[in-house]
């Protein structure tokens, strides 16, 4: 006899949280399965260039570190991390970007995607707000989006976050009865949008933050990775107490190690170390003695520099191939350092709707809805982020040649089909240099 | 079923998954699962993808069979068993000819109409032709013939992506467009409403066998490919809520399927059963999914069988039947 009930094939389906209702497979998802392949040209993930390092001497390093510190590095740790390499990252890693901090202002992480946790955790109760940029970090946002915390975009120009905008939607979320925790921003070299905040836009930035009384959260990664020799001044610099910044040894070493850090002022900086030790007790020991070893004993800041002419050449790759290849009125950001290239499609093209194509065609991207929160998806609906970090310039030439293609023809049919938008850009980053 | 005592293979036994079709991720999943179910009757299994590297494996280490279940094109369209078939290895599954046939969703159709299956009715366009006739008065062309709602799906590929419902002309374009970044001829189909069934057919020692009808219940409404492929989102009834005499209906379409096809093995036969009882064939799979939430595994369990059985079955039977097609002899002058 049939079942009335049928399976579902999960058994926990009423034990589940709310919010993980929203953790469903996802076609784009799955396409991406593809993109791992060699056949196609990945200019869709954001994966450093770790074929820079030297993986014998890297090696070595750890069996050194290993060897000489094994106790500690096999051992549990401070929550807060280790204290050798905290004074480094105070001493070598954050002078550079006219940070001065105490290392005991510093918190190690696991990852800097863990401290933007810990930071949201520490801030946000479901339903507070945090301001982002249009566009903004698919990882932060998929933070906020798990803390259930309501992200409200402001716009971008090609100068980075519009300062103007930050008071007037502060204004008029208070009108709504809700109050902003904190402003999130990749100041330098921006994912995905790639443009940088120079240092009017910055004081302007702090400047909104300060008077209306709303911590920023300042997300840096990649600020030793620009193509000038001048190393852009983090917004922490000029306000150490209204600034959580956030820095990762990610770029500029290798993201295997999941090291990151968080630099706050004292009182958040107490609550972050709590709610680190809950959540990881501590970080990895051996990656942060790994990491305090390789800025002791090995020339870290040259490799910075080597990083920064391969991204430069393969920046140079990607800008030169675009100018080249792709159809008249897309648009794109022209990135001074870091990774991306935000990409803007003529026509009101749906960038999602041509992903599939795209991976027929052995080239892969990430759609720019993804860097939305998903009631404003439709905002990145026509733009895409190209990365240009992983690829050699040969295959991101190729893989231009591949998208140019693919847009052409996503073009001839959103004519046929009478689906192309009427041609305006989008507000957001990115001068028209087609 | 022989199980841990039967005779050893000559060679592992080789899972086929991954590829570079669109539903790559899906067959490494259904490859998991049929290794590890394979692996847990005892044999030898491994696990490789379709790359630059298949062909050099299989000269170095030859296995006994290959297990291709891989989606999407090469896998389903004959390409890989054409490969397979060059090299004279057995491999479970229907051959070349069948596969071409069948994922070519316009010429299955066209081969289960002749018969005497019901399929909907549909028309298989490719890009260019509305391009050179207008695509606002072929869409209305369709509309007028097939009615709404509509079915539009890339007239290759499975797992439903670049399918999309169409309940409004308006709506027509937009699915258009999300169709052809799949492939370049789209099938725009009656959508024919009722309960959504799939019946999987394996052939047994006296021919195949229908296995019970399993019935989908997406909770959007649409089983597509999120509904698919995330636990929870589709209710499954297994066996299906029919009447005996639609169950029979159903399962005498599939093996009608099966054989008019010229399908081996195993295949799946996607059906709508209307609220008059009647059958209307959809589709028919020759590498059906095999993951945690695919159709088969349930419909195996609802015939109070184990997938690990059926599959060394299906194995054993393979090298058995050894390679299917030697390799061509040059003709004599």
């Amino acid at each position: 006899m049939a079942s009335t009930v049928g399976d579902r094939l999960d058994p926990w389906l009423d034990s589940y949280a709310a919010q993980a209702r929203s953790m469903t497979a996802s076609q784009i998802r799955a396409l991406f399965a593809v993109a791992s392949r060699p056949e196609v040209v990945s200019l869709a993930g954001g994966m450093p260039a770790i074929s820079a390092l030297d993986l014998d001497d890297v090696a070595g390093l750890v069996a050194q570190v290993v060897a000489a510190q094994g106790g500690a590095a096999l051992q549990y740790g401070s929550g807060q991390g280790d204290v050798a390499l905290r004074e480094l990252i105070a001493s070598a890693v954050l002078p550079p970007v006219g940070v001065s901090a105490h290392p005991d202002d510093i918190v190690v992480t696991v990852g800097s995607q863990h401290a933007l946790e810990l930071v949201t955790a520490v801030f946000c109760d479901p339903g507070d707000v945090v301001l982002v940029e249009s566009p903004s970090y698919v990882g932060a946002l998929s933070v906020f989006a798990a803390a259930q915390v309501r992200v409200v975009h402001l716009p971008m120009d090609d100068d980075g976050l519009v300062a103007d905008a930050i008071a007037p939607a502060v204004a008029a979320l208070a009108a709504q009865g809700r109050r902003v925790k904190m402003l999130y921003t990749v100041p330098s070299f921006h994912n995905p949008a790639g443009v940088t905040q120079p240092p009017q836009r910055r004081a302007a930035v702090l400047a909104a933050a300060q008077r209306a009384g709303v911590l920023v959260l300042e997300d840096d990664p990649y600020a030793l990775l620009g193509f000038d020799e001048v190393v852009p001044r983090a917004l922490r610099a000029d306000d150490p107490t209204g600034v959580v910044y956030l820095g990762s040894f990610s770029k500029t070493f290798a993201p295997g190690l999941r090291v990151g850090f968080a630099v706050a002022p004292h009182g958040v900086r107490e609550k972050l170390v709590l709610a680190s030790e809950a959540s990881v007790l501590c970080p990895s020991a051996l990656a942060q003695l790994t990491i305090a070893a390789y800025l002791t004993h090995r020339p870290w800041w040259e490799q910075v520099k080597a990083f920064r002419e391969l991204y430069r050449e393969r920046r140079d790759a990607l800008l030169d191939a675009m100018t080249a290849l792709l159809p008249a009125a897309t648009t794109w950001t022209r990135p001074s350092g870091g990774f991306y290239s935000w990409v803007t499609l003529p026509g009101g093209l749906d960038a999602t709707a041509m992903l599939p194509r795209a991976v027929t065609a052995r080239v892969a991207y990430v759609p720019g809805s993804a860097f939305y929160a998903p009631a404003d998806a439709d905002a990145g609906r026509s733009s895409l982020r190209l990365s240009y970090c992983h690829p050699t310039p040969d295959r991101i030439r190729e893989g231009v040649r591949r998208l140019a293609s693919v847009v052409g023809d996503e073009l001839a049919l959103a004519d046929t089909f009478g689906t192309a938008a009427a041609g305006l850009r989008p507000a957001g980053p990115g001068p028209d240099v087609a | 079923m022989s199980g841990l005592h039967a005779a050893p293979l000559d060679g592992p036994v080789l899972v086929l998954a991954g590829g570079l079709s669109h539903e790559r991720e899906v067959s490494l999943r259904s490859g998991r699962r049929v290794a590890d179910a394979l692996r847990g009757r005892g044999l030898d299994v491994v696990a490789v993808d379709a790359d630059a590297a298949l062909l050099p494996r299989l000269a170095s280490d030859p296995p006994a069979v290959v297990v291709p279940l891989l989606h999407g094109a090469s896998g389903e369209d004959g390409a890989i068993r054409d490969v397979l078939d060059l090299l004279g290895l057995a491999y479970v599954g229907s051959g070349p000819t069948a596969c071409r046939a069948v994922f070519d969703k316009p010429a299955a159709k066209a081969a289960l109409t002749a018969a005497g299956l019901a399929t909907p009715d549909a028309v298989a366009l490719p890009e260019t032709t509305f391009r050179e006739l207008g695509a606002a008065a072929v869409l209305d062309a369709l509309v007028d013939r097939l009615g709404l709602p509509l079915m539009v799906k890339p007239a290759r590929g499975g797992s439903a992506l670049g399918a999309s419902l169409v309940t409004a002309r308006e709506q027509l374009p937009t699915a258009m467009v999300g169709c052809f970044a799949y492939g370049d001829v789209a099938l725009v189909e009656r959508a024919v409403r009722g309960r959504e069934v799939a019946v999987a057919v394996l052939d047994g020692a006296d021919g195949p066998v229908a296995l019970p009808a399993v019935e989908v219940v997406a909770d959007g409404g649409v089983y597509d490919f999120t509904a698919r492929y995330t636990a929870g989102a589709t209710e499954f009834f297994a066996p299906a809520r029919l009447d005996p005499a639609a169950a029979e209906a159903c399962a005498a379409a599939a093996l009608t399927a099966h054989r008019a096809l010229g399908l081996a093995d195993l295949s799946r036969a996607d059906m709508i059963v209307d609220d008059d009882g009647r059958a209307w064939v959809l589709e028919v799979n020759v590498a059906p999914g095999m993951t945690e939430t695919s159709l088969v595994p349930l419909a195996v369990a609802a015939a109070g069988a184990d997938l690990g059985g059926v599959w060394e079955g299906l194995v054993r039977h393979a090298v058995a039947r050894g390679s299917r097609r030697p390799l061509p002899v040059a003709a004599a002058p």
